[in-house]
C-alpha cells in the first residue's frame, strides 16, 4: 500500500460538522518531510510507571465501580502485520453514567468514586494488550442541538516509530448514535469507520463475570531513515 | 487498512500527563516553553504536546492559558520531532522544533515560513509558540 493512501482513512483535519474543527485545523498544506532520527526513534515512556493494576479499571479503588464490567483485547501491529511488542497502550473513559472524573465534565450524572477512568499497559511479545473496565456511558456535548456521543473508550497508542502515534476512539458494536456522531463520521470510508467499532466475542468473554470485546490497532508502516 | 484516528477530546488531562512527562530524557538544562493559539489568536487550553528525540521522549499538556513547557538537554540533530494534539484536532499535528543557529535541509527549504519552527531565545531559555491557523500558521507535516 502507498503510505500516502494509507493515511486517506484518517479524518479531514477541517471537518465543519465538529464545531471545534473550526478554528484549529491548518489551512496552509501539509509539508512532505525526510523523516530524522528524531521521528523515528522509538519513544521511551517511562514502563516503570505501569503498576501492576493499571490495565484493571475496576480494582483501582476501595469498592467495585458501578456499571456493566467488560474485558478489552486485541493486538496492535503495523501496516505490514508486525507485532508492536512492549510498548505503551493507554485508555480513559466516562464512567458508567457517561460522566468523566475531569472537573471540567459538567454533565449533571453522578461521578462514582469508585471509578477514575485511566489505564495503562504494555503490549506483549505478540502485539496482545487486555483492559478489565466497565462500559462507558453515552454522555451529551454541545455541538449542535441534542448532541450526544456513542459510548467510547480513548486509546493513545504508540509504534516502533515516533510518527506512528495514533490517538483514537474504540465503540461499541450497534451504537444508535452512530450515525448522529460527526467525530465518528468525520471518518469518511464506512469500512474504515467499523475498524472503530469493537467486536462482542464470546471467546473473550468470562462465564458469570465479564463480557469480552476485541479491538485490533493496526499503525501505519514502520519507516525507515530517508538517506 | 490502518486504524483511523479521532480526537484526543477535552476531557485527557485526567489521565494523560504524568509528573515527569516534561521532562525529556535525563540532565536537560534548557527550558523550552510556548504557547498554543488557535486561528483567533486565542490560547488552546486543550492541547497535548509530545516531543522525541533520541535523547528521550517528553509530554505537557497545555494550561487554561494555552502554555506548554518542556526541559531538555540540546537535541544532537539540532530539533525535537513534535506532536500536536487537543479538542478539535480529529488527528495529531506533526511539526519540529529547532534550536536557535541550526540548520538543515528541510528548514531551508521553507523559506520565509521556516521561521515558524525556530525556537527565539538563547541559553538555557528558549521560546516556541504553535499557530494552528493565521498568518504565521506554523509548518505541519504530512506523516
Amino acid at each position: 500500500m502507498d503510505e500516502l493512501d494509507e493515511l486517506g482513512v484518517h479524518p479531514p483535519l477541517d471537518w465543519p460538522d465538529y464545531r471545534s474543527t473550526r478554528l484549529r485545523h491548518p489551512k496552509r498544506p501539509l509539508v512532505q518531510p525526510r523523516l530524522g532520527a528524531a521521528d523515528l526513534a522509538s519513544p521511551y515512556l517511562g514502563h516503570e510507571r505501569v503498576g501492576e493494576l493499571d490495565h484493571d479499571l475496576t480494582r483501582q479503588h476501595a469498592g467495585e465501580p458501578l456499571g456493566e464490567r467488560i474485558i478489552v483485547t486485541g493486538r496492535v501491529t503495523d501496516a505490514d502485520g508486525r507485532p508492536v511488542r512492549n510498548q505503551l497502550v493507554e485508555v480513559w473513559q466516562a464512567n458508567a453514567a457517561g460522566r468523566y472524573v475531569q472537573k471540567e465534565d459538567q454533565h449533571p450524572a453522578p461521578l462514582d468514586p469508585n471509578f477514575t477512568g485511566v489505564g495503562r499497559c504494555l503490549t506483549d511479545d505478540d502485539g496482545a494488550y487486555r483492559f478489565i473496565t466497565i462500559k462507558p456511558g453515552a454522555y451529551p456535548w454541545r455541538n449542535h442541538e441534542n448532541a450526544w456521543r456513542p459510548a467510547h473508550i480513548h486509546f493513545s497508542v504508540f509504534g516502533t516509530a515516533f510518527v506512528q502515534r495514533l490517538v483514537t476512539q474504540m465503540y461499541f458494536p450497534g451504537d444508535p448514535l452512530f450515525e448522529h456522531d460527526p467525530i465518528f463520521n468525520s471518518i469518511r470510508d464506512p469500512k474504515a469507520r467499523d475498524l472503530l467499532v469493537s467486536r462482542f466475542d464470546l471467546d473473550t468473554t468470562v462465564p458469570e463475570w465479564a463480557l469480552g470485546y476485541r479491538f485490533d490497532i493496526v499503525l501505519g508502516r514502520t519507516p525507515m531513515e530517508d538517506s | 487498512m490502518i486504524t483511523p484516528s479521532q480526537t484526543v477530546g477535552p476531557f485527557f488531562k485526567f489521565a494523560l500527563p504524568y509528573d515527569k512527562g516534561p521532562h525529556v530524557g535525563e540532565g536537560g538544562t534548557v527550558r523550552l516553553s510556548g504557547t498554543v493559539y488557535d486561528g483567533a489568536g486565542e490560547p488552546v487550553p486543550d492541547a497535548l504536546i509530545e516531543v522525541n528525540h533520541p535523547g528521550g521522549y517528553g509530554r505537557c499538556e497545555t494550561d487554561e492559558s494555552g502554555n506548554f513547557h518542556f526541559v531538555t538537554a540540546r537535541p544532537d540533530a539540532g530539533h525535537l520531532s513534535v506532536i500536536v494534539n487537543a479538542r478539535g484536532l480529529l488527528r495529531h499535528l506533526v511539526t519540529r522544533v529547532y534550536f536557535p543557529g541550526a540548520r538543515d535541509e528541510l528548514l531551508e527549504s521553507l523559506g520565509e515560513r521556516a521561521a515558524t519552527l525556530v525556537a527565539a531565545g538563547d541559553g538555557d531559555d528558549l521560546r516556541w509558540d504553535i499557530r494552528l491557523q493565521g498568518d504565521r500558521e506554523t509548518v505541519f507535516f504530512r506523516v
